[in-house]
């Protein structure tokens, strides 16, 4: 079948960034994540939790909360003090507006989605009125003593409850006098004890608070008596953020231990009207400070200072057994971070700030499979990029032939012409590249490396001609028939140089005829994200992953799916694909293999042979052990289209260089663990 | 249990006409003397033999033209022979008749099928009709009508019997796969008739009966490999209607799928039975062999295997087989003994033959060699057996009762240097018990080199010879007990522990000339040296006790040492003393029932063991690989076994004891050292074990560049 020269990858030294805070939305089924290092990501949870948009983060940005108001609009703020609306179609900061009130620890939407209460550090908490195009200042609520930590709206919107320093406060909206005010109780340490942040609350349609604070405490409150209800401890340190279920039944709270515990409305007896919060089930999936946490029907999400996002499915909650059902663990985005220049064998790393280029060390001896040969020339770092500025990358490229960079952030486009001659790296910007009206979305180069796609707004996708010897020029821009408004996030040229396609936020696929710069198609719509786009370099037919797992193969001559796509589609995919955790995120090919298609994930890496017949639910799918104990001719009865190979984890990046050498980047979770700052020490029995 | 005894061949079978050699014999029948048959071929001749001299005593043949066709019997009553050639004309004859054209002649108006002699009554005569006649109502009216009893059936078997005085004939006959059994009673004359039950798939292929207290016991041999019992009653004195037998099956010869052809069977004793046959099972090819089978325990207790072929034909008489065996009449002789569950299995054998061969040896000390008891064991045997036994016993009775020493030294040098027995052990061990009895009862008794060299055949064991270590420890005789707990496997722990005893106590002086094997010392112990120090202190101090409290003074800052080499290192043994004991420590033993008996040492003897065991343990603990080199020598887990032993059974008194103290002290400071040393070695094996476990890990590095092969 084909036996590959693999060059292991584990230096590529990518850390995602922690995760700071998430917001759901359960009307439209998105979870919206912030990270530390300002970036914005959202998730579809009906896609297989598939990471839909992304906006690169921002030096200067850190956002401390998030909330869906008015529909699907998506605020944040942050201790930068302004109100951020996020533009989810062009994937950017829509605009920003000044809080007045210091840095912002806390913003909330109220029930109808029509105001923002925010909580600032001077004490006060303001009141935003959401409009169609912007938010505007309405009024502050009597500013108090000490920085508003948390706020939450009561279901009726008459009432805020606000956590603030050693107290928790109650405003009626209407007066906006607080009405309430309950001391939270300090830890005692020694003679002094340490003030008491309260780091979350949460105002329940019982008139009841649940707050959670750094001693460690979840406590319930009588919001009309002042009175406490019932306090749980939690955690020897802080509880950091709690969030309630919408039947308000459930609540999740993570600590700073990176544990996550479910509280449940039980009642005290079976048949008994009386019912009782009682802490129920404790994950421990986190290693860092459990920063965010958000409670959809079915799972409790959460996200750590670790960088993962754990979703733990509740399965009383739970209809039998799906994608759903299992837990779930991200770590990794589901973009392309690497770019693969084959011929030269470099590497392009995209990092948060800077690109690294890399060229692969090569051997001159042969082995076979497990065996590890010796490297005969090491593994080469050619060139680092410094992007200029507070803004993030957001994509990168390299082209082919490895003598083109580009790269782009939020507002700009670069493009470096890369000169390797025996040993010296050269590189030289290439300074009159067009400006473009907006942020690139994705990036990609010709195979010829004659020019240069542009995903950008709306659809649309910017052809820049490459000149030698360093010199470029806007070509055309390609617009879909349909005039859509979602930025374009996959991009995909065929070999030949025909044919260009574009998948964009809303899953549309566009085929163009880039030697008449005009649509071609339009893959019919399927009601799932596009995870991976290519076209093979014979046949010219597409293939295209989803985020539900599937695969299909259009033919973009034939403007029709392929045979082979009808059969998979009839047949079905196996169980143990479907069921797979993370999606595809890039799909390449063997010039010398038409039928191979080469697929992976961050779990494994799969060559999808179309010669052979699919496999069905009562044959294992990973058989590539027993296949290799069994004879030349025994294979070929058990031998089916996927062999996959688990053995590289977690994968970042697979691609095919020439000869039968294959690339993998790994990113083992080990290396990211070393990287973080300790966790809260903790006593471990045994140690 | 049955066995098969020798083997020989009365005559050999000449295929004559007719005949050929597949086909066998035509009959052969006891002759008037129980040592002779008479034997009839398918041919025109006779024969009577001798069969221990295996030679004929006379032949008797028909006319060219005429057959004998029913097996010649004898006349018990009269000596007279009697057959019938050409089916109707029956022949009788004497010894001296030579031509039997000429002797008395009897046409009958019916075929005969056979003549059934037996002793005290008239020869019946059994016509293929089926009618039974007795010889003598038969030749008063030779042509009288004989009447047809049975229609179309032809006899297959027959067989007569005197049961109460009674002549009773039974035979079996066949008509299209059906087998009928007759009963005929001659006086009066009565005939029962019984069908056989039919099986399916196998078809009888050879029939035996007896009688006993009335009840006729038929057994039949089926061809699926099978013997069933049929029992009938001869009491009925009416003819019944024909009823059918059933069978009951006794014994299944063969495994399945195998056939059974050519075979006959015999009835040996109650309990067993003779099979000859053919066993046919596809794959191998056929092989005829003659088995015994106990049918009450249903084993198989011997068989012979007969390559050239036989007949299928199988007579026994007096214990003897008679069978044809490629072209010659083969005689096997048997002996079947009764059978018990014991034998059957086959379990009895051994015992047997030991426990009675060893009484014989105690009544030979007594009675004379030709002693009725030991002539009956004796015969028991097989011949081999025989001859071994008998010199064993010369040279036992001659060791036991008169012989000196030095003849019997000379004797068994003799019998050692030439002994290629088969049975060699067991004659060594009757030999040894024979000489150790004598010693026993005879102080001035020992054969100590004749006792060395018989342990040093290797082939003995402590159970063999039970009392042979109690005589050496009353000799003291160290050498031979050393020889005895290194070679015995068994060695009890009481004894072990009287030894033990008896090594601590005796004086390192006495042992100075025995020739103690050194082997196992020389690997740590310079011997001269030690023994110039031995001689030293013993010079000095007389006995051990005080030459303890000497070496008690073991802490090395306080005391000067008289002697240069240091006390720790010093043995307080000497090196025989050492050989003794490390003898000790090599012998196998369990702790539940050693330390009871370890109990018995006296305090003194525990301190001497003790510090030659600590002295051991530290020099054990100076090798790098914790054991001393060399076969014999103990091991570091031997020592530290013994020493734990020792001291669990001996903790109080240790205690408090005073000259124990000092021993106590430098031992406990010896252990925590070596303790704190393992501890450490622990901690390096520990990081070292985290090493490996994390190395394949870190193999893969920042790049690597690997195979991969998909299939």
């Amino acid at each position: 079948m084909g036996e590959f020269q693999v060059h292991r990858v584990r230096f590529f030294a990518y850390v995602p960034a922690g995760i700071r805070c998430l917001a759901h939305s359960p009307r439209s089924g998105r979870l919206a994540l912030a990270r530390t290092d300002g970036a914005l990501e959202v998730y579809n949870l009906a896609a297989n939790y598939f990471q839909e948009k992304g906006i690169p983060g921002h030096e200067t940005r850190t956002t401390e909360a998030l909330c869906w108001a008015a529909g699907d609009r998506l605020f944040g703020a942050g201790l930068g003090g302004d109100i951020s609306e996020y533009d989810l179609e062009k994937l950017r900061v829509k605009y920003s507006l000044d809080g007045f009130g210091g840095p912002i620890w806390s913003m909330a939407a109220d029930p109808s989605g029509t105001q923002l209460a925010v909580g600032c550090e001077d004490g006060s908490v303001k009141l935003f009125q959401v409009l169609p195009d912007k938010i505007q200042f309405e009024r502050s609520l009597d500013r108090q003593k000490g920085r508003i930590m948390s706020l939450s709206w009561h279901p009726s919107g008459t009432r805020i409850a606000v956590g603030s320093i050693d107290l928790l406060r109650v405003f009626d909206v209407k007066s906006g006098h607080a009405i309430q005010r309950i001391l939270v109780d300090r830890r005692p340490q020694g003679l002094y004890s340490r003030e008491c942040v309260v780091w979350s609350v949460a105002f329940l349609s019982d008139g009841t608070i649940v707050s959670s604070d750094s001693v460690g405490k979840v406590q319930f409150w009588d919001s009309e008596k002042g009175t406490l209800l019932e306090t749980h401890p939690v955690s020897s340190s802080a509880v950091l953020c709690l969030a309630v279920s919408e039947e308000e039944d459930s609540i999740v709270v993570g600590t700073s231990e990176g544990a996550v515990y479910q509280f449940q409305l039980l009642p005290v007896k079976w048949g008994s009207a009386e019912s009782k919060w009682v802490r129920t089930k404790p994950f421990q999936h986190h290693t860092h400070d459990v920063r965010a946490v958000a409670h959809s029907a079915t799972a409790l999400i959460s996200g750590g200072l670790d960088a993962q996002l754990v979703i733990r499915p509740l399965m009383e909650r739970m209809h039998g057994k799906g994608y759903d059902a299992a837990l779930r663990k991200f770590t990794f985005p589901h973009r392309r971070l690497v770019s693969c220049a084959r011929k030269d064998r470099l590497l392009l790393f995209q990092f948060p700030q800077h690109l690294e280029l890399w060229r692969l060390g090569a051997t001159n001896s042969a082995g076979k499979d497990g065996d590890i040969l010796p490297v005969s020339r090491a593994p080469e770092h050619l060139l680092q990029l410094k992007s200029k500025g507070p803004e993030h990358i957001c994509c990168s490229c390299i082209s082919l032939c490895g003598s083109w960079i580009a790269y782009s952030t939020a507002s700009r486009l670069h493009l470096h012409r890369v000169h390797l001659e025996n040993g010296s790296v050269s590189v030289k910007r290439v300074s009159k590249v067009p400006k473009l009206l907006y942020s690139a979305h994705q990036l990609l180069f010709s195979a010829d490396s004659t020019s240069l796609f542009v995903a950008s707004d709306q659809g649309a996708v910017h052809v820049l001609k490459l000149l030698e010897p360093g010199d470029c020029g806007h070509l055309q821009t390609l617009r879909p028939n349909s005039g859509s408004a979602q930025a374009v996030y996959l991009l995909t040229a065929s070999v030949d140089g025909d044919w260009l396609a574009a998948a964009g936020g809303d899953w549309e696929i566009n085929v163009y005829s880039l030697r008449h710069f005009k649509p071609h198609c339009t893959v019919p719509a399927y009601n799932c994200a596009v995870t991976a786009l290519a076209i093979h370099p014979v046949t010219n037919n597409l293939v295209i992953t989803h985020s539900d797992q599937q695969v299909f193969e259009f033919s973009i001559p034939n403007r029709e799916y392929t045979t082979w796509s009808r059969k998979v589609q009839q047949h079905g995919l196996h169980k143990g694909w479907l069921e797979r955790d993370t999606p595809i995120t890039h799909i390449t090919f063997n010039p010398k293999q038409p039928a191979h298609i080469l697929l992976h994930d961050t779990h494994m890496f799969c060559i999808l042979d179309k010669s052979l017949p699919l496999p069905d639910d009562a044959t294992p799918l990973m058989n590539q052990t027993t296949l290799k104990q069994l004879s030349e001719k025994a294979r070929r009865s058990y031998a089916h289209a996927f062999k996959i190979c688990k053995k590289y984890q977690p994968l970042l990046f697979v691609d095919l260089l020439e000869e039968g050498s294959l690339v993998v980047v790994e990113r083992p979770l080990m290396d990211i663990k070393t990287q973080l700052p300790p966790p809260v020490q903790q006593k471990k029995f045994g140690t | 249990m049955a066995v098969l005894g020798e083997e020989f061949t009365l005559c050999g079978l000449i295929a004559s006409a007719g005949a050929g050699a597949g086909q066998g014999i035509l009959g052969l029948e006891p002759g008037s003397d129980p040592d002779q048959v008479l034997l009839t071929d398918r041919g025109r001749t006779a024969t009577l033999y001798k069969v221990s001299d295996q030679k004929p005593l006379g032949c008797w043949s028909v006319k060219q033209d005429q057959t004998i066709t029913c097996p010649a019997v004898c006349n018990f009553e009269t000596g007279e022979y009697i057959a019938v050639h050409d089916d109707k004309v029956l022949r009788i004859w004497k010894d001296e008749d030579v031509n039997l054209d000429k002797v008395f002649k009897a046409t009958l108006t019916a075929e005969v099928y056979r003549i059934h002699s037996l002793p005290h009554t008239e020869p019946l005569v059994l016509f293929k009709g089926g009618a039974v006649q007795t010889l003598d109502a038969l030749l008063a009216a030779p042509q009288q009508e004989i009447e047809n009893v049975i229609s179309d059936e032809v006899i297959r078997w027959s067989e007569a019997f005197m049961e109460t005085q009674q002549p009773v004939l039974i035979f079996t006959t066949e008509k299209n796969g059906n087998y009928f059994v007759y009963v005929q009673k001659v006086n009066p004359n009565i005939l029962h008739k019984y069908k056989l039950e039919q099986e399916e798939s196998s078809h009888p292929l050879s029939f035996t009966a007896y009688t006993k207290n009335n009840i006729l016991t038929l057994l039949c041999l089926y061809s699926n490999g099978c013997v069933y019992k049929i029992l009938m009653s001869l009491q009925h004195s009416v003819p019944e209607e024909k009823q059918i037998l059933s069978k009951s099956l006794l014994l299944k010869t063969v495994v399945s799928d195998t056939v059974l052809k050519g075979a006959s069977l015999a009835i040996l004793d109650k309990d067993h039975v003779a099979v000859l046959g053919c066993l046919d099972s596809p794959p191998n090819i056929a092989k005829e062999c003659l088995s015994i089978w106990n049918t009450k325990f249903q084993t198989l207790q011997t068989s012979k295997e007969l390559p050239q072929g036989t007949s299928g034909q199988l007579w026994c008489y007096g214990e003897r087989f008679f069978l044809t065996h490629g072209k010659v009449l083969t005689v096997i002789v048997y002996k079947c003994e009764t059978s018990s569950l014991a034998a059957a299995v086959g379990k009895l054998k051994d015992t047997q033959t030991t426990v009675s061969s060893y009484v014989n040896w105690n009544m030979l000390q007594e009675d004379d060699l030709g002693s009725p008891c030991a002539q009956q064991s004796v015969t028991a045997k097989t011949e081999s057996k025989r001859t071994v036994s008998f010199r064993v016993i010369f040279f036992l009775s001659g060791f036991c009762i008169d012989s000196s020493q030095n003849d019997v030294e000379e004797e068994l040098w003799q019998f050692l240097s030439n002994a290629q027995m088969s049975d060699f052990q067991a004659t060594v061990g009757y030999i040894i018990t024979g000489l150790v009895n004598r010693c026993k009862t005879e102080p001035t008794f020992y054969p100590r080199n004749c006792l060395v060299q018989l342990i040093q055949t290797q082939g003995l064991s402590y159970s063999l010879c039970p009392d042979l270590m109690a005589v050496a420890l009353e000799k003291t005789d160290m050498h031979l007990l050393q020889l005895c707990l290194q070679q015995f496997p068994d060695v009890p722990e009481a004894v072990t522990c009287a030894c033990l005893k008896a090594f601590l106590s005796i004086n390192d002086d006495n042992l100075q000339g025995t020739n103690v094997n050194l082997d196992s010392v020389i690997s740590y112990m310079d011997i001269t040296l030690s023994d110039q120090v031995e001689k030293q202190s013993a010079t000095v101090q007389n006995g051990f006790s005080s030459e303890l409290m000497e070496e008690d003074s073991c802490d090395i800052q306080l005391t000067p040492k008289p002697h240069v080499v240091d006390n720790e290192e010093l043995c307080p043994v000497g090196p025989q003393k050492a050989a003794l004991l490390n003898a000790i420590l090599y012998s196998a033993y369990s702790e539940t029932f050693l330390l009871p008996h370890l109990k018995d040492l006296s305090a003194q003897q525990v301190i001497l063991f003790l510090r030659y065991l600590q002295y051991l343990y530290i020099k054990c603990s100076e090798k790098v690989n914790m054991d001393f080199p060399g076969m014999l020598s103990p091991t570091i887990n031997q020592i530290m076994d013994w020493m734990c032993l020792l001291l669990d059974a001996h903790f109080t008194v240790v205690v408090m004891l005073p000259e124990a103290k000092g021993l106590l002290f430098s031992l406990h400071k010896f252990v925590r050292a070596q303790v704190r040393f393992y501890s450490e070695l622990n901690k390096i094996e520990g990081s070292l074990q985290e090493l490996q476990r994390t190395k394949p890990q870190k193999d893969v590095g920042l790049y690597s560049i690997e195979m991969l092969e998909l299939v």
